[in-house]
């Protein structure tokens, strides 16, 4: 009986083989989960990808459009774009004639993620802060009453410049002398308070009109009202 | 050689702060271009100077000076020493708590380049409390200074346990484990990395990891572009599988051998290391998990391996990698032979048994794979075309397993003969009395005399 019962729990619960079967089909199931759902992760990283490309390019074109509006036919003078021997303009050539020539004021905008951090490298030369920070050169004033730029900055900027009293530690021996002149031109040696304690301590003066004779009568402080126990109901 | 260190020194108390923020970019410059000006550097009795006015105000000034000590610090060991002997740790760390991105960058860097050589560099960093400003740096949203405090947690963790414990402590896991989510991919290749040097050290340690929640996601870098992304990857969860079969089973639950597998498919070279490191590590740990791995069509891809690498130790991890998945039952086994991957394995033995190198770690390796595999294997079908061209060790085991196999199996016994076997295991000549004699005696014997002769 005992080999019976050995061979049931071993089959049972030491080495199940139905269990394990189905375990590692379940592990099967589990990985074509896992590749289908990072396939997917892939391919929606691809698009996003390329939809990012794409987009670079068309800003690249608009922009060179925009920059090269001047190449644009005229009614006179076809422009190299416009071909008198194509049956139809270039695609170039609809473009520009689509698009805003450039402005002379206009910012040049065109890094596109350039490398911020130049600094870790330290290969392009640092833009060092001079005592005196030039004006911008191209820029509308801001309206309104304000103070001037290089004067704000200043003031802002200042550095600090602690008095010998503030700098030196307050145990330092060079304050030795510092120290005896203080104590020496002390008047008092009362803790100064702040004002809130200065009614602390103060005693109470109870009005005459409380204070009894023999000091304060009960009457008026420790009961009110005259109460008579024997005709109270609720205790019984 | 022109002494323009004694000349650059004094610049470098200069009144006007242009000079001494100058002076100081170009003493950077120098210390990084090669170790022997380093060492001049600090030869020259600059440091000292360098870490006193680095308590100055202008951020420009510190980020120049953290540049030379970063500069300095990264050649060697001894030129590390000596920055932290001269006490610019105090200073870094103090530069680490600026309102200056950049300035925390600088200094972050500088700490990283100083706690890479050794254990009691990084210690000696650690004491001077920069790894709850590390943290704190790593949450702040420029991504250069993530990168770079990511990095450096993760120089300092890669030494000893008790470093990676101090890391742990401050709180970085859970931080790191969510910016794995974070697009970049150099911030990701830092934070994989600082974590498998966490989770390298102890089962602790890996539990911690794993708690951080970071299975599923990380699945999700096994499939990025950037290679080196996957390689951490996979350095990480070859990391956590390898120490036990506990971490193993979750691994697999998760689905991380289907992916590892599909990642070890689409990479070449040494990128694929870590993941065929992992399958082995798993399949190492008990015959299920192996199960798991061949279950997850694991062998393809690693005989691939071993077929188009040409680097040595990927090649002997993927034969060790094979061996832990065969060795554990006849299943195992029959399932590595028919794919077909033993005459690979014995060729490659061949190959570089033959080239004298007996070192070579592929040759060790793929010798104790195919002992391992071939004691189970009672397929015998594969087994047939080994017994041509196999040298004499491997043979022994060959004719073994006939040997076990045979007696019992007629159907074996008709196509061992008709396929030319037999034939071929009367040329074996083996001395009297050794195994492989009796091996070919209890094959003789399975067969009526005139077969024999």
């Amino acid at each position: 009986i005992q080999k019976m019962w050995r061979g049931y729990y071993v089959r049972k619960y030491i080495h199940n083989y139905y269990a394990l079967k189905k375990y590692l089909a379940a592990i099967s199931v589990n990985n074509e989960i896992v590749r289908n759902e990072l396939q997917e992760y892939t391919e929606m990283k691809e698009n996003e990808e390329k939809r990012k490309d794409l987009e670079k390019k068309e800003m690249e074109r608009k922009y060179q459009a925009r920059k090269m509006h001047y190449l644009l036919s005229t009614e006179q003078i076809a422009g190299i774009y416009n071909s008198p021997f194509r049956k139809s303009p270039d695609p170039m050539e609809l473009l520009l004639r689509k698009s805003k020539p450039l402005s002379h004021t206009r910012q040049e905008k065109s890094s596109f993620a350039s490398e911020l951090y130049g600094w870790p490298t330290c290969r392009k030369p640092p833009t060092f802060s001079t005592a005196q920070p030039l004006p911008p050169i191209v820029r509308q004033k801001p309206q309104g009453p304000f103070r001037d730029t290089a004067e704000v900055l200043r003031q802002r900027y200042k550095p600090l410049e602690p008095t010998f009293h503030v700098a030196a530690a307050i145990n330092s021996p060079l304050k030795k002398e510092f120290r005896r002149e203080e104590w020496r031109n002390c008047i008092h040696d009362n803790e100064f308070l702040p004002f809130s304690s200065y009614h602390k301590n103060e005693k109470y003066d109870p009005s005459i009109h409380r204070s009894g004779k023999y000091g304060q009568e009960a009457y008026g402080i420790k009961h009110f009202r005259e109460v008579q126990p024997k005709k109270w109901v609720a205790d019984k | 050689n022109s002494g323009v260190m004694s000349l650059l020194r004094p610049l470098l108390l200069d009144v006007v702060p242009t000079i001494r923020q100058t002076a100081a970019l170009a003493l950077g410059r120098l210390a990084n271009y090669n170790d022997d000006l380093a060492e001049a550097v600090v030869k020259g009795d600059i440091l000292p100077q360098l870490v006193c006015s680095l308590s100055e105000q202008n951020r420009f000034y510190k980020k120049a000076a953290a540049f030379v000590l970063r500069a300095v610090g990264k050649h060697s060991p001894q030129l590390a020493q000596a920055i932290v002997q001269c006490g610019a740790l105090e200073t870094l760390v103090i530069c680490l708590e600026d309102f200056d991105p950049g300035v925390k960058e600088a200094a972050s860097w500088a700490l990283g380049y100083i706690a890479r050589h050794n254990s009691e560099l990084s210690q000696a960093v650690v004491d001077a409390g920069a790894v709850p400003l590390l943290v704190l740096c790593i949450q702040e949203p420029e991504i250069a200074l993530k990168r770079i405090a990511a990095s450096t947690l993760s120089d300092i963790s890669k030494h000893s346990p008790e470093l990676a414990q101090t890391v742990v402590d401050a709180g970085a896991v859970a931080h790191l484990a969510q910016m794995i989510l974070n697009p970049d991919a150099k911030l990701k290749r830092q934070v994989l990395s600082a974590l498998s040097q966490i989770a390298k050290h102890s089962v602790d340690l890996a539990e911690l990891v794993v708690e951080a929640e970071i299975f599923p996601v990380v699945l999700t870098c096994l499939k990025d572009s950037d290679e080196y992304v996957k390689k951490n990857g996979a350095t990480l969860i070859r990391e956590i599988a390898k120490h036990t079969p506990e971490l193993s089973q979750l691994i697999v639950n998760a689905g991380g051998v289907a992916a590892v597998i599909d990642c070890i498919g689409s990479c070449r070279g040494t990128v694929r290391l870590p993941g065929i490191m992992m399958l082995g590590y798993i399949a190492a740990h008990s015959e299920n998990l192996s199960m798991a791995v061949i279950v997850s069509k694991g062998i393809p891809p690693l005989c691939a391996c071993l077929i188009e690498e040409h680097e040595d130790h990927i090649k002997a991890a993927a034969a060790w990698a094979l061996g832990q998945v065969g060795r554990h039952t006849p299943e195992h086994a029959r399932a590595i032979a028919v794919a077909n991957v033993l005459p690979t394995l014995l060729a490659m033995y061949m190959d570089t048994h033959s080239s004298e190198d007996l070192q070579m770690k592929a040759s060790i390796f793929t010798k104790k794979a195919l002992k391992s595999i071939l004691q189970k294997c009672t397929y015998l079908p594969a087994l047939e075309p080994l017994l041509h061209d196999a040298p004499p060790n491997i043979m022994k085991h060959i004719v073994g397993q006939f040997s076990k196999v045979l007696p019992h199996d007629s159907k074996a016994r008709r196509l061992f003969v008709t396929t030319g076997g037999l034939k071929k295991i009367q040329e074996i000549k083996a001395e009297p009395g050794s195994l492989l004699q009796e091996y070919i005696d209890t094959i003789n014997n399975c067969y009526p005399e005139e077969v024999v002769r």
